[in-house]
């Protein structure tokens, strides 16, 4: 069974967000993601600054397996992209929920947020 | 599912090793155990055990078996020592590939032919479809064998523990018979497809199980772990050994795919002959290349290989080379580019610069 903790929200997407009090949030893929793709060998992210409307595809990620899209779980502006995948991709197979976060922004139709999945909701799509 | 896969005499030990499992020609094959970079690097490093039981079997005997496969392979068959083992394509009469396979001569008016698991069927209906008068009966024996690969550098110490085999004489496609962790009647070849020394082993499918926990069990104090058909994919490629469907298919020849060597045109005749003939002096419309990126981006198959704005080619396979650590591939490229320092591969919306290599990545 995969890791699904219960202060994240999901998508049906396999990602998870992570919501602050300021209106940002905090963007990555699942531990179900990473099991899936296997082997992480690089992940392409936006630059600060690039504005994003829900269901986008804003990166890839990609495995010695196949690259795969990162959609959009809500409309958001990027704060910060996270460099250090950069030289550690594998960090999404080791720590998918901490120090392989993938993007940082600004939610900037709060109103979507209601239609993310709490862990008991994504761990029954799984 | 729209069809039922077929499970490999080892599907419970894949199961037990918890590998991830995965349709691969139509059989529920293991991809990887526990990470296909992992299981690569065993390979290069110490060993991996690769279940192989989907590869299909043939054998070919009767008094005319050396002249028929002679007819209807590229490579020299008559010339085969007996207990040793020839790579070879079989060809259409265009010139495109049936399928690329080790043919091993068992005896004199006897062989034992591998298949690819994709083609088995196809093989095996084209060869029967060619034997016109010659004496020589093709029996179908893809139920009746399993196959494991022992790859690595300590392929050879770690089989040595289960088999009293004489295999520090074996020489490179050179094959022997005999019991291996008890089960009688196993071939052990010197071959395989990953560019590590190691050994091929069919054995009978009811002994599979037996001789696979053992040779698990001899090699794991040494570094051997279960690998899957990722690995093995990624292992053959930087060996520039070419995946049927892939380098070699219905439309790209031997001599397009670099496997010239292999077409005997010694031979007064054999299917294909005349077209790989025209192709040889003339030069192939189009020809595969070895190549590597500067990128962390993986180049996969389909994408299109540019020379400034012409699109001249695809790419055939592509994966990241776990060795070099950077991305590497194949890929057929219009007549005049082979050589051309100065392609692109699109990724995405990326050109990235493609260096060619002109030998494998690993020896």
């Amino acid at each position: 069974m995969s890791n699904v903790p219960s202060d994240l929200r999901y998508t049906k997407d396999h990602e998870w967000i992570k919501l602050a009090a300021d209106g940002t949030a905090t963007i990555g893929i699942t531990d179900h993601a990473q099991a899936a793709l296997g082997d992480v060998t690089f992940v392409d992210l936006p630059k600060a600054g690039k504005i994003f409307a829900h269901g986008d595809v804003f990166g890839t990620v990609e495995s010695v397996k196949a690259a795969s899209d990162l959609y959009s779980p809500v409309s958001c502006e990027i704060l910060e992209a996270n460099s250090a995948l950069n030289n550690a991709p594998d960090l999404v197979n080791r720590e998918p929920y901490t120090s392989a976060w993938m993007i940082r922004v600004k939610v900037t139709n709060p109103s979507e947020l209601a239609a993310l999945l709490d862990a008991a909701g994504y761990s029954a799509v799984l | 599912m729209s069809e039922t896969l077929a499970r490999t005499p080892l599907y419970a030990l894949h199961v037990e090793l918890g590998a991830r499992l995965v349709p691969f020609a139509g059989w529920e094959m293991p991809v990887q155990y526990t990470g296909i970079i992992e299981e690569h690097l065993a390979v290069r490093r110490t060993a991996g055990l690769f279940d192989v039981s989907h590869m299909g079997e043939a054998r070919v005997r009767g008094a005319d078996a050396a002249a028929f496969l002679d007819s209807i392979m590229t490579n020299e068959m008559a010339s085969i020592r007996i207990g040793t083992a020839r790579y070879t394509v079989m060809c259409q009469p265009d010139g495109g590939c049936v399928d690329d396979l080790i043919v091993y001569r068992l005896a004199e008016t006897e062989f034992l032919i591998c298949l690819n698991a994709s083609n088995a069927a196809k093989d095996i209906a084209w060869m029967r479809s060619l034997v016109g008068k010659a004496k020589v009966e093709i029996i179908d024996e893809c139920n009746d064998w399993a196959q494991l690969a022992l790859q690595g550098p300590l392929a050879e110490k770690i089989l040595s523990a289960v088999t009293a085999l004489p295999l520090a004489t074996l020489k490179r496609f050179a094959f022997v018979i005999g019991e291996v962790a008890g089960a009688k009647g196993c071939i052990v070849s010197r071959t395989g497809y990953t560019g590590s020394p190691g050994f091929e082993i069919y054995l009978p499918s009811a002994s599979a199980d037996k001789v696979a926990r053992a040779l698990l069990a001899a090699g794991r104090p040494l570094g051997l772990i279960p690998t899957g058909l990722g690995a093995r994919d990624s292992l053959r490629l930087e060996a520039n050994y070419p995946l049927y469907g892939h380098e070699i298919s219905e439309r790209i020849s031997p001599i397009q795919a670099g496997l010239g060597w292999t077409v005997k045109f010694a031979k007064p005749t054999f299917v294909g002959r005349e077209a790989l003939a025209r192709q040889a002096e003339g030069g192939p419309p189009s020809s595969v290349i070895l190549f590597s990126l500067d990128d962390r981006r993986i180049a996969r198959q389909g994408a299109a290989i540019f020379a400034g704005e012409i699109s001249v080619g695809e790419v055939l396979s592509g994966t990241l080379s776990p060795l070099l650590n950077k991305p590497i591939g194949t890929a057929l490229v219009a007549a005049g580019y082979a050589g051309s320092a100065d392609l692109c591969v699109d990724v995405r919306g990326h050109r990235i610069p493609l260096h060619i290599a002109t030998e494998p990545f690993v020896k």
